[in-house]
C-alpha cells in the first residue's frame, strides 16, 4: 500500500473541497434546513404538527444532509471523471493499486459527511430552538453510528457513481436517492409506520432506514426507535455490499 | 535503470464496441448484459491480434497506423488500462498485468484525449501529479516551475485549466506525464490538433526527454512525425504489425518507392512504353492525355533520361515532380489502402 500517493489524493479532494466550500455550503444544507424551517419552525408553531416533532425531526435531517453530502461528494465526480471529463485517469495511473483510489473516495466522501452531519446539528438547532430536546448519553455509540452512516453515504456513493451513466443522473436522484429519504425514516420514526405493517417491513430494506433510526437512537433516546444492534448490524452490512458492489463496478470502469 | 517494451502476441477481443482511444480516454459504460438462456452471442471485435514488439531501452519508437489499427490499444495494456485477452507485456522486466504498481513508477502517459484535472490549477496539476509519486514538495515545486517554463505555461500557471485552449491543455499534459521522471514515456498521438509551431515544440522537447536516455513509444497516424522522430516504428493495421524497422529500411523496402508525377504538352501510348523500359522504372500510369505518374526505384537520376526521352520523341515535357521514398507509399503497399483513409 502506497500511503503517500493515497494521503497526496485526499489532499486534492480536500483542496478541491475547500476551493468549492460555498458553494457545497448551499449545495448541502440550503434544502434540509428550510425544511426544519417550515416543518419544525412554521407548522410546529403554528400548532399542526407536535412540538416534540421539533425533536424527531433533527436526527431525520441530519441523516439527510449527511448522506446526500457523500453520494453527492462521491458519485458526482466518479460519473463524470469516468465518462466525461477523464480526470480520474491521472490517478489511476499513480503507483498505487486502483482499489485503493476507490477506497481515497470512500474516505473522502465520508469526511466531507461527517463535516455536514456535525455542521447541521447546531445550526438547525439554532433554527429550532426552543424545544429539541437531545440527549446524547453515550457519545461513544453516536459517534459509532455516525462513522456507519458516513460511510454509507460514501459507499452508496461508490456503488451509484460506477453504474450510472452521465444521461441517467436524473433517473438517479429521482428513482433512488428521492424514494430513499421519502421511505427512509427521516421526517418520521419507523416506529410510525405501525399502522402500515406492509411498509413497515418494506423499507427494512433501505439502508437510510437503518441511518435515521441509528441517530435517533444515540441522539433521542427517549424517542421510540430501532434496536441499536438491529442499526449497526443493518449498516455494517449495507456498507460492506456497498463497497464491495463500488469496487467491482470501479475495476470494471478503470480497465476496459 | 533503463526500461525497455517488450510484448509477447498480444490479443486483445473486445465482447462490445472497443472503447474510443482505447483505455488511454475511453470506457464503455454498460448497457445492461442480458441474462439467461438463448441471448445473443455478443459481437467481437479483434482489436489485437498477436502484436509482438521488443522496444529497445532509450529508443524512440513509433506506432503508425490508421484509426482504428489498435494503437491505443497497445499502449492500453502497456499502461495497465486494457486487459489482453492473451498474451504478455513487459515494462523492463515488470510484468505489466502481475506487477501493476512498479510498472505505474516507471512510465508516464499522455492520453489520446485530455484528461487533465479540471478542479486545478495547471502548477497544482503538475504538483499534485508529483505528489502521487512521492516527491517531496521542494522537488515538485521545483520541476513544476522548470516544465511550465519549458512548455511556454508559466504565465498561465496559476489559472484553472478549464479555459485553455487545446494546444495549451495538450502541452500541460505532456508536462504532466513528465513531471515524475519515467523511464519510459507513452505519447498517443500527442500531435493531434496541434499547431506547426507548437509541434515542433513538442518534438524537440520529445528528443530532448530521449537523449535523457529515456524510452519513448510515439503513436501517431502523421508520417512525418514518425519519420522525423522515430529511430524505428512499426506499422499496425488490423492489430497486427505488418511491417517493422527504421523509417530509412521500411521506405526502401517498397518496391519502386519513388515517385515521378510528369506532365507533356502531349504523350502517347507509345511514348509510355518507352518510359517503361528505362532502368529502374517499375510502372508507369497515363494520368490524363498530358500527365504520367512514374513509379521507379530511383528519383532525381530519372530525370535527365526522361527528359533525353522527351526530347528524342519530340514530346515537350512541362513539369516534374518527385517523390520520396515514404511511409505512406509504404502502407498503400502493404493494405493497398491510403493511410488517410
Amino acid at each position: 500500500m502506497n500511503w503517500k500517493a493515497f494521503l497526496a489524493m485526499l489532499a486534492r479532494d480536500a483542496h478541491v473541497a475547500r476551493r468549492n466550500f460555498v458553494a457545497l455550503l448551499f449545495q448541502t444544507f440550503l434544502q434540509p434546513l428550510m425544511f426544519v424551517f417550515i416543518f419544525g419552525r412554521v407548522m410546529v408553531g403554528s400548532g399542526y404538527m407536535p412540538p416534540s416533532y421539533k425533536s424527531l425531526l433533527l436526527p431525520g435531517i441530519m441523516a439527510i444532509c449527511m448522506v446526500g453530502t457523500g453520494i453527492w461528494a462521491v458519485a458526482m465526480p466518479l460519473i463524470a471523471e469516468f465518462q466525461f471529463t477523464r480526470e480520474i485517469e491521472d490517478r489511476l495511473l499513480a503507483p498505487m493499486e486502483i482499489s485503493w483510489l476507490a477506497i481515497e473516495k470512500v474516505v473522502a466522501g465520508s469526511l466531507q459527511a461527517l463535516a455536514a452531519g456535525l455542521m447541521v446539528i447546531p445550526a438547525a438547532w439554532l433554527l429550532l430552538r426552543p424545544g429539541v430536546d437531545l440527549h446524547v448519553p453515550h457519545p461513544l455509540l453516536f459517534v459509532l453510528v455516525a462513522l456507519l452512516v458516513a460511510l454509507f453515504s460514501a459507499t452508496g456513493g461508490l456503488a451509484l457513481g460506477c453504474s450510472m451513466q452521465q444521461t441517467h443522473i436524473g433517473l438517479m436522484f429521482s428513482l433512488i436517492v428521492a424514494p430513499m429519504i421519502f421511505f427512509g425514516c427521516t421526517y418520521y420514526p419507523w416506529s410510525a409506520l405501525e399502522k402500515f405493517p406492509l411498509l413497515q417491513k418494506a423499507v427494512l430494506v433501505n439502508p437510510l432506514v437503518y441511518a435515521s433510526e441509528g441517530l435517533r437512537a444515540t441522539m433521542i433516546p427517549q424517542f421510540p426507535h430501532l434496536p441499536l444492534l438491529a442499526v449497526v448490524v443493518g449498516l455494517v452490512f449495507f456498507n460492506a455490499l456497498l463497497l464491495l458492489t463500488g469496487l467491482r463496478n470501479f475495476h470494471g470502469k478503470s480497465v476496459t | 535503470m533503463v526500461a525497455g517494451i517488450r510484448t509477447r502476441d498480444l490479443r486483445k477481443v473486445y465482447n462490445s464496441a472497443p472503447p474510443v482511444a482505447a483505455g488511454t480516454g475511453g470506457f464503455s459504460f454498460g448497457a445492461p448484459k442480458p441474462k439467461g438462456k438463448g441471448k445473443q452471442p455478443k459481437p467481437e471485435i479483434v482489436a489485437l491480434d498477436g502484436i509482438s514488439l521488443d522496444i529497445l531501452p532509450g529508443e524512440i519508437f513509433c506506432l503508425l497506423g490508421p484509426n482504428g489499427a489498435g494503437k491505443s490499444t497497445t499502449v492500453g495494456v502497456l499502461t495497465t488500462r486494457v486487459r489482453p485477452t492473451s498474451g504478455q507485456a513487459f515494462i523492463g522486466e515488470h510484468d505489466v498485468w502481475q506487477q501493476q504498481v512498479a510498472v505505474k513508477r516507471l512510465i508516464g502517459v499522455v492520453a489520446q484525449r485530455p484528461n487533465l484535472d479540471f478542479s486545478l490549477t495547471a502548477r497544482e496539476i503538475l504538483t499534485f501529479h508529483g505528489a502521487y509519486f512521492g516527491l517531496s514538495s521542494q522537488e515538485r515545486a521545483k520541476r513544476a516551475e522548470a516544465l511550465l517554463e519549458r512548455f511556454k505555461l508559466t504565465d498561465r500557471a496559476d489559472q484553472m485549466v478549464r479555459g485553455f485552449s487545446g494546444g495549451m491543455m495538450q502541452r500541460l499534459s505532456i508536462a504532466r506525464a513528465m513531471m515524475h521522471d519515467p523511464q519510459v514515456l507513452f505519447l498517443d498521438e500527442p500531435s493531434a490538433g496541434l499547431d506547426p509551431q507548437t509541434r515542433l515544440l513538442l518534438w524537440e522537447i520529445v528528443r530532448e526527454y530521449n537523449q535523457g536516455g529515456k524510452t519513448i513509444l510515439l503513436t501517431t497516424h502523421n508520417m512525418e512525425e514518425a519519420d522525423a522522430l522515430c529511430k524505428r516504428l512499426a506499422i499496425i493495421d488490423h492489430g497486427r504489425v505488418i511491417a517493422l524497422g527504421t523509417p530509412q529500411e521500411l521506405k526502401a523496402a517498397v518496391p519502386g518507392g519513388y515517385l515521378l508525377r510528369l506532365r507533356f504538352g502531349l504523350h502517347s501510348p507509345d511514348f509510355l512504353l518507352r518510359l517503361q523500359a528505362l532502368a529502374g522504372v517499375r510502372e508507369v500510369r497515363a494520368n490524363n492525355s498530358n500527365g504520367a505518374d512514374l513509379y521507379a526505384d530511383r528519383g532525381g537520376s530519372l530525370v535527365a533520361e526522361v527528359a533525353a526521352l522527351a526530347s528524342g520523341a519530340s514530346v515537350e515535357l512541362c513539369d516534374v515532380h518527385i517523390s520520396e521514398p515514404s511511409l505512406e507509399n509504404l502502407f498503400l503497399h502493404h493494405t493497398g489502402r491510403s493511410l488517410r483513409e
